[in-house]
């Protein structure tokens, strides 16, 4: 198991080294300059001189094949380079708001975890019951309804009902849990939903699936347990694919809450990323891409390393 | 003289719901006040910037030398000077700086450091951005005394005080700009009512009251919070209690909406706002090098009705030239309406446009209305416009672009008509006509025309110093920019202003740059 990790952080790096190429010229191609963006703001004339010397100050009258072999000396000291809109280092916007953001995916995990087992478990359990079709359609409107939208629905429901809204801006749990979670239970439960439904129908296909095997059937002619066939045996096969999904949901959580972070007003790594791409900030898109890759790639392996938790037989292999 | 234009009038007019006495109240100290941002600044340095994102959250932390009397706008009164004169041939402007008047960091403030700032900003050092500094060029800064500044001009220039006026014409200390002329992009250090306690990117800003502020007993509030967030989050927010105001305009059905739920609990301001939108025909492409089809596609529109129906669904509502409707040097009513497009007779103009277009040779004449993708109320401008083209045969496809491709296009020419806005911190026809201009004389002449006698208009405005006869030649150019119809306007934007009605000592003004110092503004509850 050791070096299956070893193997498989040292293979982090090419990939790593991949996505940074890529994404280094492919956002080159994207039209738009970012001084021109960040100067001429609300609408004034700028002079050609300005914007040259302003080009120059931040590098980017420079030949392009210069401007890659920084980035990449840079990424060897682990310097992601300064944001060209603010002019402060990548790393440090990105810690701004990365706090919020982990939080809120990690929330979202955890909905959707205590919704989807149990709820996966019996509509699986009484397969074609009333009980199955009302998870269902929980499931489904879970699956149809945008997160952003529900997020919207609970805002209005939150004027509408008590007039309220919770305060703008991030403070660590740490330091005030009741005002932390005031302001990231919303987000995670609407985000939450939607990831609850699909590790919901992941957990009830799965879990029919490991019902029809022989082992199970087995277990059952041999007079063992309902709650004991599932709990030792059907559940924890079952998981596999449940755990796929959640891993991959929360690496996509990280930066892919868009549109539901400027509905609640969250300064996360979803907003930044928006922002970075309207301004054409190159430095800062480059980082935001490593990061996310970077997430996704650890969660991946966390997520193999579970299966091996899970099911001995790959643990060996 | 001691303003250029004060003879200026102003169409302000502020509908107060629910304020009853409370202007008349003694002002009350303390609280903090919770407003909202709609955009946020790239760094902190006003020199280099153009946005309201930086003045909302910025201006309370600094003095400028004079600054627009936001309850009689545009009349120019004292900041950190107490009082000037002129020089009788309008060429030299001295200043008597206060004393005593001190830093955040409890230094002393003398003219050293608003010649140093000025400096910056005329001849600004290597990597620092001046944005304005073509404005400011005829000016020489000196500082012969800790409490006297001179400007001298080297040629004639009218709206002097208005130009040093402005919002974005930060103070910064000498001593520091010495160590790092950059310091202000990364630094809040000035002398204003408030000093900075946080920045948080992305999320907030937060001032707390300067005690060492130079007006006794202000500012009242103890400090204030801005929150960056989205215009579609500002509504909710103040029906929700995070904030209670937001000072750049929101538009009809946000304000119907707010008064719905809070009516007892706001206060609204609504006037002229010295932003429009145009249109940019770019001359460099057939067949808009001809006038006859540029007057046609003006004279299509109907702006009178445009007024009525655009105001109810968007901040699009007054009827103007290139000058703000209401502003002393603007064309009046009468002599506008006789200019081609501002007919009230639509069907009398319509009938000319086709008829114009006939003469150009152009019966089905098809282009494509470049645009930003930017809701209010640049699409409903354009769909109203596309659709008053339609009624005299021309087909119209709407291109709308996210802003930065949108800006790329036109600095680049490549657009058959654009929807453009002018928008600045005053009236002054030097700032306002500046799109109008060939592009050799101003970078955003986006039309691409070469006409180079609107330049000459131009300059002759800029250095005649006399206020009526200025006025005249800004009539003149007027009636000229409208006829040549290189850009032409279509509608000026109403600001309104939806507040929390315990705001008061806050007064607004046509421009959203101005009167935003917070040093008189107090929390009635």
């Amino acid at each position: 198991m050791f070096w299956y990790i070893v193997r498989r952080l040292f293979l982090v790096i090419p990939t790593l080294v991949g996505v940074a190429v890529a994404v280094f010229f492919l956002i080159r191609v994207m039209p738009g300059d970012v001084v021109v963006v960040k100067l001429r703001a609300d609408g004034a004339a700028i002079s050609e001189e300005t914007i040259q010397a302003e080009r120059k100050r931040l590098g980017l009258d420079k030949p392009l094949y210069v401007q890659f072999v920084d980035y990449m000396v840079g990424l060897t000291r682990f310097d992601l380079g300064k944001s060209l809109w603010t002019g402060e280092p990548v790393t440090k916007e990105i810690a701004i708001r990365m706090p919020v953001s982990f939080q809120i995916a990690i929330m979202a995990g955890i909905i959707a975890v205590l919704i989807a087992i149990p709820l996966g478990t019996i509509s699986a359990l009484y397969r074609d019951s009333w009980v199955d079709h009302t998870v269902r359609v929980v499931e489904v409107s879970g699956l149809a309804i945008p997160s952003f939208w529900l997020g919207m629905l609970i805002i209005l429901a939150l004027l509408s009902l008590f007039n309220w809204l919770p305060k703008i801006g991030y403070v660590p749990f740490w330091q005030d849990p009741i005002g932390n979670l005031a302001v990231t239970i919303w987000p995670a439960a609407s985000v939450g939903y939607r990831y609850a439904a699909v590790a919901t129908r992941m957990m009830r296909s799965s879990l029919l699936e490991v019902m029809r095997e022989d082992y199970i059937r087995t277990a059952r002619a041999k007079g063992v347990w309902t709650r004991l066939i599932m709990s030792r045996h059907a559940l924890r096969n079952a998981l596999l694919p449940v755990v796929t999904v959640i891993g991959l949901e929360f690496a996509f959580l990280i930066g892919g809450l868009v549109v539901t972070e400027q509905v609640f007003n969250i300064n996360g790594i979803g907003k930044l990323f928006v922002d970075a791409t309207a301004r054409g900030d190159f430095n800062l898109i480059q980082g935001l891409v490593l990061l996310i890759a970077t997430i996704f790639i650890f969660v991946n392996l966390l997520v193999d390393l579970l299966y091996g938790w899970l099911d001995p037989r790959i643990r060996l292999t | 003289m001691r303003t250029i234009l004060t003879t200026a009038t102003m169409t302000v007019a502020a509908l107060a719901i629910g304020v009853g006495a409370a202007a008349a109240q003694t002002p009350r100290k303390g609280g903090e006040l919770n407003f909202s941002v709609v955009a946020e600044p790239p760094n902190y340095d006003c020199h280099g910037s153009t946005t309201f994102a930086l003045i909302h959250p910025i201006a309370p932390h600094y003095s400028l030398l004079v600054k627009f009397d936001g309850k009689d706008y545009p009349k120019v009164v004292p900041d950190l000077a107490e009082s000037w004169t002129v020089a009788p041939d309008g060429m030299s402007y001295t200043f008597k700086i206060r004393s005593g008047v001190k830093f955040h960091d409890g230094s002393a403030l003398t003219s050293e450091d608003i010649k140093a700032s000025y400096d910056r900003i005329i001849s600004p050092p290597q990597g620092v951005v001046s944005i304005r500094r073509a404005y400011y060029s005829d000016l020489e800064v000196s500082a012969p005394n800790p409490t006297t500044v001179v400007f001298k001009l080297k040629n004639p220039m009218a709206g002097v005080l208005e130009a040093l006026a402005s919002p974005f014409n930060c103070i910064y200390s000498a001593a520091k700009l010495k160590q790092n002329p950059r310091y202000p992009e990364t630094e809040i250090m000035g002398s204003g009512a408030f000093a900075l306690v946080e920045h948080v990117k992305g999320s907030h800003w937060v001032g707390k009251r300067f005690d060492g502020y130079f007006e006794q007993g202000k500012p009242y509030l103890d400090g204030y919070k801005a929150f960056f967030v989205k215009s579609g989050a500002v509504v909710p927010g103040i029906l929700g209690g995070q904030f209670d105001a937001e000072f750049r305009g929101r538009n009809p059905s946000e304000k119907a909406q707010l008064l719905d739920k809070m009516k007892d609990n706001l206060t609204v301001y609504e006037g002229t706002w010295v932003n429009n939108l145009m249109l940019v025909f770019n001359t460099t492409r057939k067949p808009f090098d001809d006038i006859k089809v540029r007057q046609a596609l003006s004279m299509a529109i109907d702006r009178w009705g445009g007024s009525e129906a655009l105001s109810k669904i968007s901040i699009l509502k007054f009827v103007g030239g290139v000058m703000r409707p209401g502003y002393s040097m603007s064309l009046p009513e009468a002599e506008l309406v006789k200019l081609p497009g501002y007919s009230k007779d639509i069907n009398k103009s319509r009938e000319e446009a086709k008829k114009l277009l006939e003469q150009a040779g152009l019966k089905d004449l098809k282009f494509k209305l470049l645009n930003r993708n930017v809701a209010e109320p640049y699409t409903p401008a354009a769909i109203y416009s596309i659709d008053q083209w339609r009624r005299v045969g021309v087909t119209v496809e709407h291109e709308q672009l996210e802003t930065k491709l949108y800006q790329d296009r036109v600095a680049a020419g490549d657009f058959d008509v654009a929807v453009e806005f002018q928008a600045d911190f005053m009236d002054d026809p030097t700032a306002q006509f500046s799109k109008f201009l060939t592009k050799k004389t101003s970078p955003s002449g986006y039309s691409g025309h070469n006409d180079t006698k609107i330049d000459e208009m131009y300059e002759k405005q800029r250095r005649t110093i006399d206020v009526a006869e200025r006025t005249k030649i800004v009539r003149d150019m007027e009636r000229y920019a409208i006829t040549q119809a290189y850009n032409v306007p279509i509608l000026w934007w109403q600001r309104i202003i939806v507040n929390h009605k315990k705001i008061q000592g806050w007064h607004m003004t046509p421009s959203h740059y101005l009167w935003q110092d917070l040093s008189t503004v107090w929390l009635a509850q």
